[in-house]
């Protein structure tokens, strides 16, 4: 159901929206002052209510997350924000980051006392000058005003935000790879156990949230866990809420939408999208982010037994409510919300190849399987876009992908492998083609 | 000649420092303050500096440099160009913008003008696949690009 909202795009594309001002005149840090006056286990039972799956592509229960960090600790406990967006297909942060700053920092406010932190570094990709530069400006200002510091709002409870920046490595996104280069390292993965709320950053219990998580929570205080979630048509999912949606690619008018959770496909493509460019056939859309498997318009929901699904059985995967189970049970990811769009003027061996240069490129080199497998992926497409290879190489990628799945220290190699699986069966016939033919039959272009 | 950061420089890595538990943790704030301050890269001695700013080895330092993309390990041109060629700006014309980018530069992606002004690379997914295609400049994104506005900032650089 397609239900816009404004908790967050309220500010967006309005000239002075980033300011102190223009936030606090929309009711802006009332809600962290309120959080400060709550106690600590109230906070986080208001966002356990409200049922936000984490925004930045895993969907782990933000509520449920926060209850993992120690109530008592002699260590220090850090709030880590990842704004280290780079997963193709995915720019919803980035307009938070830009437009409406002052919702990350208060969200680190509130956050910081839900989990016992008295810091909360923000990661924020590097390249995005603009977003640093704009989070920045909001602490200082919210420092000013005596929201941060020894004392937010006058009480009892020291908070400092700090903006980290990466320098070019999609891993970093990784939340244990992230702790590393926020400590000054090399941005590589770490085992898990212990998790991150044992020992996070600096040996010290952390929590990770995505940015878009954390700028939405001032908005679940102020409304109460309940209400925010019931604004989700997916709340029996454990789903709740209102988030960002992005739509790129072949629509009309690509973007970043802010709707309550219960959108299809089909809404976002085509009324929030605009349709496909030239009105052309859909030929495939990958749901949030190029980590998930693609899925086609003909693909059909078939959950038996579980009676949640019984509106949607039988009908096309775009007339699924986009949510974190929905798309699990049919075999897809929902990811980071942002889809893109492929028109049927796109070849989809050629958007494989491109995303394999993707991954091949930003594997950090840590797992066998997954350094040398994304590299063997690049190779072999590199020779079936040429029509040199042979259908035992197509076969090959395949058994490769599958080699990586669950062989890694993180979930990188499983997000390299599910294009490759996905794509090659959902198209086996268009990458037989360039095999046996040379692609005689393919578009061979990507742009509509 | 050794590598050092002036005196308002000093300050900003002083700055840094305070919002870290340890030194270690601003090698790459650090980093990025003194390639900015040596021609946009990381020499040896740049290295070592931050080495012994940071009370860490300059193998942890090298090993940091060679992780990261942003890092460059030579001088690059006085601007930097990157155009973003994943999936979505792919799907609406990046290979184009980057050809017609090859052709005016006269250089290939991954080199540098003989003049020294531009270096023109790719790059993987910007976060901008809503505006795209798109490049960034230095520090500045361009999306929604024609070639029409590729070469408007093409010639201001050139110029500059």
């Amino acid at each position: 159901m397609l239900q816009k909202t404004t908790f967050l795009s309220h500010s967006y594309a309005k000239p002075d929206g980033h300011t102190l001002a223009a936030y606090e005149s929309a009711g802006g840090y009332k809600n962290a002052r309120k959080a400060l006056g709550m106690s600590r286990d109230a906070v986080v039972d208001e966002v356990k209510k409200a049922k936000i799956r984490g925004r930045g592509g895993a969907g782990f229960d933000c509520g449920t997350k926060w209850t993992f960090m120690p109530k008592e600790s002699k260590k220090p406990c850090y709030l880590v924000v990842n704004a280290d967006e780079g997963e193709p297909g995915t720019f919803k942060d980035r307009t938070i980051m830009e437009w409406n700053p002052h919702s990350v920092v208060e969200g680190c406010i509130i956050g910081c006392f839900g989990i016992g932190a008295h810091a909360a570094y923000i990661y924020v990709r590097d390249e995005l000058h603009l977003s640093k530069e704009r989070l920045w400006a909001a602490i200082e200002e919210a420092r000013a005003k005596g929201y941060l510091g020894q004392k937010p709002f006058g009480l009892d409870y020291p908070v400092e935000v700090y903006v980290q920046t990466g320098a070019g490595a999609y891993i970093c996104g990784e939340e244990t790879a992230l702790l590393n280069s926020l400590e000054g390292r090399r941005g590589e993965p770490r085992y898990k156990p212990p998790f991150p709320a044992q020992v996070g950053a600096f040996g010290c219990p952390t929590t990770v949230n995505n940015l878009e998580t954390i700028a939405i929570v001032p908005t679940v205080i102020g409304m109460g866990g309940e209400a925010f979630c019931k604004l989700s048509t997916l709340a029996e999912f454990n789903d709740g809420g209102s988030r960002l949606f992005g739509v790129s690619g072949h629509v009309k008018t690509p973007g970043v939408f802010e709707c309550s959770v219960g959108l299809t496909l089909r809404e976002l493509i085509y009324d929030l999208g605009g349709g496909i460019l030239g009105d052309k056939r859909l030929l495939a859309v990958i749901p949030g982010g190029s980590s998930c498997p693609v899925m086609l318009p003909e693909e059909l929901v078939n959950v038996p037994g579980d009676p949640r699904f019984e509106p949607y059985n039988g009908k096309s995967v775009l007339d699924l409510p986009l949510g974190v189970e929905t798309f699990r049970a049919v075999g897809g990811m929902l990811g980071t919300c942002c889809a893109i769009v492929l028109s049927e003027d796109a070849d989809p061996v050629l958007a494989l190849h491109n995303l394999m240069r993707f991954y091949r490129h930003e594997s950090c080199g840590q797992c066998t399987p997954c350094r040398e497998g994304c590299g063997w992926i690049e190779r072999i497409l590199d020779k079936i876009v040429e029509g040199r290879a042979t259908l035992d190489e197509l076969d090959q990628l395949h058994r490769i992908a599958s080699d990586i799945t669950g062989n890694t220290i993180c979930a990188f190699g499983d997000g390299a492998a599910q294009p490759v699986l996905s794509f090659v069966k959902k198209f086996r016939k268009q990458f037989e083609d360039y095999v046996l033919t040379g692609g005689k039959s393919q578009t061979k272009k990507l742009v509509a | 000649m050794a590598f050092s950061l002036s005196a308002e420089q000093e300050r900003e890595l002083g700055r840094i420092l305070s919002r870290y538990p340890n030194k270690m943790a601003a090698t790459i704030p650090v980093l990025h303050l003194c390639q900015a301050a040596n021609e946009n890269w990381v020499s040896d001695e740049v290295i070592q500096f931050v080495a012994d700013k940071l009370e860490v080895g300059t193998a942890h330092v090298q090993g940091v440099v060679t992780f990261y993309t942003l890092f460059n390990q030579s001088k690059p041109g006085k601007h930097q160009v990157w155009v973003c060629r994943t999936l979505s700006c792919a799907l609406r014309g990046a290979e184009g913008i980057l050809h017609h980018c090859e052709k005016r530069l006269k250089i290939h992606a991954g080199e540098t003008t003989a003049d020294g002004k531009v270096t023109l690379r790719t790059a993987e997914c910007l976060a901008s696949c809503g505006s795209a295609p798109m490049m960034q400049v230095d520090k500045t994104y361009h999306e929604n690009l024609t070639t029409e506005r590729v070469d408007e900032i093409l010639d201001r650089l050139i110029a500059d």
